[in-house]
């Protein structure tokens, strides 16, 4: 076994000081952002269409997105300025406090993990349903997906993100290309818009069928802020993250305006929201075997790439609380030669097993979007504390976002909506995971802090906050 | 301020603590699942003309359905399955108020923390 020391920002292997690779540039961080995301318009979002209708969809896909933004320009601010591995963990770390910070990664491995599992129950799913074959079940391709990104992983950053471009750029182009093919501009022809929402059915359940719908409509939006896990690794963190993220934030807008444009004009709004490849049933639906076989190709690919940023961010966040001590160090090791935090990537590999076979793809869903919104409440009141610690022009930052304190509200309050939404759905599991988070907080305050070096837990080159 | 010296943790300790964050893990995920709280509140409400007309569905839309390789007996069970919304105020404000208390725990024990490592980073500066 490696012996394996932590000193901030490096590990300590055999006498060596080992630290994660900068290698990465604002194409990469897009690929992260928008690999882990993109798949959320090949599955998931039209599940907003069940709990609210077709129009409903649509309404939480634009105001979602303006949570997302307010996430983005947030994220964009501070992660600039605080540039280290953990990302909002990191933030945490220096804005809130310890105990903030441990639970903040406790959300992202929790959200990335169980995104990780839902990617994985779709790929498995859609071979299944491709190959028609009866009695072939999705459990074989779920362990191999797993198992072979979690590899590719272990073996390198570089080469992960590399691939997550490529394959994440495939899977954008292939929903312009169903759009353009459709003719989006004529309605009748392919598209029937008018015909499948109508007056009648637009709004089936009313405006609570549309708060509703937020819970599934972060679905298309949601990892966007895993672009700051890469923090430590990117070349230039000022300049990447912020142009990374952000544009992100437009693929994505632009993406799932278009996939529902696309999806509510070829279905009833009943099959689209119970449908687990909204996409490729509309390849299939405009009668086109190309336009089929690629949205098909599409969706594995989407859920490949989601699924290696996943594994990315998680390891990523867990390796940080190794490496603080705020779970024990053995997890702080970066691989001696890959340059990786493999006993991170090995260690989440059997639980995000184990919940892919006994979860289905909605209750996967539902435990990431619950981690990730608890992430975003955390958000809007942590530049409040940013701001208000270090005022502008106190501490150099790499990016400041306009309109303060306006994107924090905004953010603030759609949370309190998709809270609402969740609990409308899914309260049982709200307040079960919320109990949760509230025990292994008294465990880590109560216990687990004893083990953590203090003044260490700052090390960003700022002068002390105000009020302190 | 005196700088805080961590006690060293052993290898059965580090043991213990990933064992304790593991049965954590599944507790909070699964027990969900097991028990079957999990999933929204839908059930079918059934017709007893199981035609296009009755299940609402115009002629595009029925043409779909049956492209799709649907009957309406066989999309009956998923267009009449709906989300019937009612707002149980007990569990309602059960959430809230372990939301509230969770986060308000958060932000306090955290800002305790948060002093400690100040005072002991910015010690005599």
């Amino acid at each position: 076994m490696t012996a394996a020391v932590d000193t901030g920002q490096t590990t300590t292997i055999h006498g060596d000081r080992v630290s994660l690779l900068r290698v990465l540039g604002p194409a990469h961080v897009w690929a992260l952002g928008v690999g882990i995301v993109l798949v959320g318009e090949f599955t998931g979002w039209n599940f907003s269409a069940d709990k609210g209708g077709a129009l409903a969809a649509l309404i939480v896909c634009w105001i979602v997105g303006l949570l997302y933004t307010s996430v983005a320009m947030i994220d964009s601010e501070v992660t600039s300025t605080v540039a280290a591995a953990g990302g909002q963990y990191a933030q945490a770390k220096h804005i809130v406090g310890p105990l903030m910070a441990f639970n903040v990664a406790l959300f992202l491995v929790f959200a990335y993990t169980m995104l990780e599992v839902s990617d994985a129950i779709l790929l498995g799913d859609t071979i299944v349903a491709k190959a028609g074959v009866e009695g072939l079940t999705h459990n074989s391709f779920i362990a191999a997906t797993i198992v072979v990104l979690a590899w590719l992983n272990y073996r390198g950053v570089l080469m992960t993100l590399n691939v997550n471009f490529v394959i994440t750029a495939i899977a954008y182009v292939s929903i312009v290309i169903l759009f353009f093919s459709v003719s989006p501009w004529t309605q009748g022809a392919v598209l029937k818009l008018n015909e499948l929402v109508t007056p009648g059915n637009a709004l089936p359940y009313g405006w609570i069928g549309v708060i509703a719908a937020f819970q599934f409509g972060i679905w298309y939006y949601l990892g966007i802020e895993g672009t700051t896990q890469a923090a430590e690794e990117v070349r230039s963190p000022a300049r990447s993250l912020p142009y990374g993220t952000m544009a992100g934030m437009i693929t994505l807008l632009i993406a799932a305006a278009m996939t529902w444009y696309v999806c509510a004009s070829l279905m009833p709004w009943e099959y689209l929201g119970i449908t687990y490849y909204p996409l490729w049933d509309a390849g299939k639906l405009t009668g086109s075997p190309l336009l089929e076989n690629l949205l098909f190709i599409a969706t594995l690919l989407a859920a490949l790439a989601s699924a290696n940023g996943c594994i990315n961010d998680a390891a990523r966040a867990w390796f940080s609380l190794g490496r603080d001590r705020y779970l024990p160090s053995w997890f702080s090791a970066v691989h001696p030669k890959y340059r990786t935090p493999y006993r991170s990537i090995l260690f989440l590999l059997p639980i995000a097993l184990a919940f892919a076979f006994i979860a289905d793809l909605n209750q996967a869903i539902t435990f990431s979007i619950l981690s990730g919104v608890l992430q975003y409440t955390f958000m809007s009141i942590n530049i409040m504390m940013f701001r208000r610690k270090w005022p502008l022009g106190t501490i150099r930052r790499g990016y400041t976002h306009p309109f303060h304190p306006l994107p924090a509200i905004v953010l603030f309050c759609l949370c309190m909506v998709t809270f609402f939404a969740i609990f409308l759905g899914f309260g049982s599991q709200l307040i079960a995971m919320t109990v949760f988070y509230f025990l292994i907080s008294l465990w880590f305050h109560f216990y687990r802090y004893k083990f953590v070096r203090r003044g260490d837990q700052f090390s960003m080159p700022w002068p002390k906050p105000q009020g302190y | 301020m005196a700088r805080y010296i961590p006690p060293e943790q052993s290898k059965a300790g580090q043991v213990f603590d990933i064992a304790v964050v593991v049965v954590a893990i599944f507790v909070a995920l699964w027990l969900p699942l097991k028990l079957g709280f999990a999933g929204a509140a839908k059930s079918i409400d059934p017709l007893d003309a199981k035609t296009w007309d009755a299940l609402g569905q115009n002629a595009t839309m029925a043409s779909i359905w049956e492209k799709l390789g649907y009957t309406p007996e066989t999309a009956h069970d998923i267009i009449q399955n709906r989300f019937h919304y009612i707002i149980d105020w007990p569990t309602l404000i059960i959430m809230a108020v372990v939301l509230i208390a969770y986060f308000v725990f958060l932000f306090r024990a955290s800002d305790r923390e948060y002093r400690e490592v100040i005072n002991e980073k910015f010690d005599d500066k």
